[in-house]
């Protein structure tokens, strides 16, 4: 059972964010319909940041409680040494590219 | 109502924000040393900017009615390159003295590399020489789990740095639990796309208590809203949350941790 520690009514907060999250969800779907209809679809489908965005739909679809906590991890890297260096690396991708 | 911005790059900003966040109720600021949005090329170039954090932004603030402190550091995003690094560091206690600079920071990790972790280390050990406060910055997205996990244990090995005495910044779901645990403060930061919004950060709140943590907008050179707490704490208010706990969170919990130093002030 999750903890109460939100002090708003569960339906106060479907009826401020529901309309705001309903199209975040498109998106995410307009998104990958978008690589559908791209050129060599099946190279994007094959990116490590596509199979993580397949992985996280599953996750949400699955989980309850702590759903973010659980993507985060999801796409973090859990390696445990530092890399042998950074040279010509400043951002991050977003996914950890070594993910099984 | 009061508000403390305790991480904010103002350098990068203009002058319309220094008056927008004056009539917001923002009139205290914090600025760690940061990265530029390119590697400078010698340490002359770090003693130039040092002398823009303490000197010529503290009184453009003022200019507004803003109090402005910073800290001082090499940021890890140009730590790789161990030589430079090493003068720069050679450079940063002149800063250390003045005014206006409350610690060193905000030292971290970028990519969680072998040499961005020794500078690390010889920023460490210099906080814990001269006894400074320490501002951490964790790294972004894929990154920042692991390098959270590689900063505790790089800290760890200092006795003489307690945990009230650092504050482990832009930390998310999966990383909160394990700065809180680790006896650390806390900062979460209101960043598009990248950290956290505002409704996220507040859940965070809601899920980790509000004891020993802060949030800041880093608002910098990218997109960012140097406006950020202030609509933070219109969550807070909008969800039901009192007016206490919502001062406690913006303006009561930063002046706790800055008021370490003596040197800061609102």
């Amino acid at each position: 059972m999750v903890q109460s520690t939100c002090p708003q009514l569960a339906t106060d907060i479907l009826d401020r964010s529901f309309l705001e999250n309903r199209a975040r969800l498109l998106e995410v779907a307009a998104f990958l319909d978008r690589i559908d209809r791209s050129r060599e679809p099946e190279a994007g489908r094959a990116d490590f940041r596509y199979r993580a965005c397949q992985d996280a739909l599953q996750l949400l679809a699955s989980a309850s409680g702590e759903r973010a906590k659980a993507l985060q991890l999801l796409l973090s890297d859990h390696s445990p040494e530092p890399r042998v260096s950074a040279k010509g690396l400043k951002g991050a991708a977003g996914a950890w590219k070594e993910r099984r | 109502m009061r508000f403390i911005e305790p991480h904010i790059h103002m350098v990068s900003r203009t002058t319309d924000d220094y008056q927008a966040m004056a009539l917001a109720g923002i009139r205290t600021v914090s600025e760690p040393a940061f990265w530029a949005g390119f590697d400078r090329g010698s340490a002359q170039g770090f003693r130039d900017y040092f002398n823009q954090l303490t000197m010529t932004e503290r009184a453009r603030a003022a200019l507004y009615g803003v109090k402005h402190h910073c800290w001082i550091c090499l940021n890890p995003k140009e730590a790789e390159d161990l030589t430079l690094a090493r003068e720069v560091l050679a450079i940063i206690p002149e800063f250390l003295d003045r005014p206006s600079v409350l610690g060193i920071g905000e030292i971290g990790l970028n990519k969680n590399s072998r040499n961005e972790l020794t500078v690390l280390e010889e920023h460490l050990a210099l906080a814990e020489q001269r006894g400074e406060l320490v501002l951490v910055h964790t790294p972004h997205l894929e990154d920042k789990l692991k390098g959270t996990r590689l900063i505790i244990d790089a800290i760890r090995n200092f006795k003489g740095i307690t945990p009230d005495r650092v504050l482990i910044d832009h930390a998310e779901e999966h990383t909160a639990g394990v700065i809180r645990d680790a006896g650390f403060w806390l900062g979460l930061t209101l960043y598009p796309t990248s950290k956290c919004s505002p409704a996220r950060a507040i859940d965070l709140l809601e899920t980790h208590g509000t004891d020993r943590v802060w949030l800041n907008s880093a608002a910098d050179w990218g997109i960012s809203d140097p406006l950020a707490t202030v609509k933070a704490s219109e969550e807070m208010r909008r969800r039901g949350h009192p007016e206490a706990l919502i001062e406690k969170v913006f303006f009561d919990n930063p002046r706790a941790f800055l008021s370490q130093s003596p040197k800061f002030s609102v």
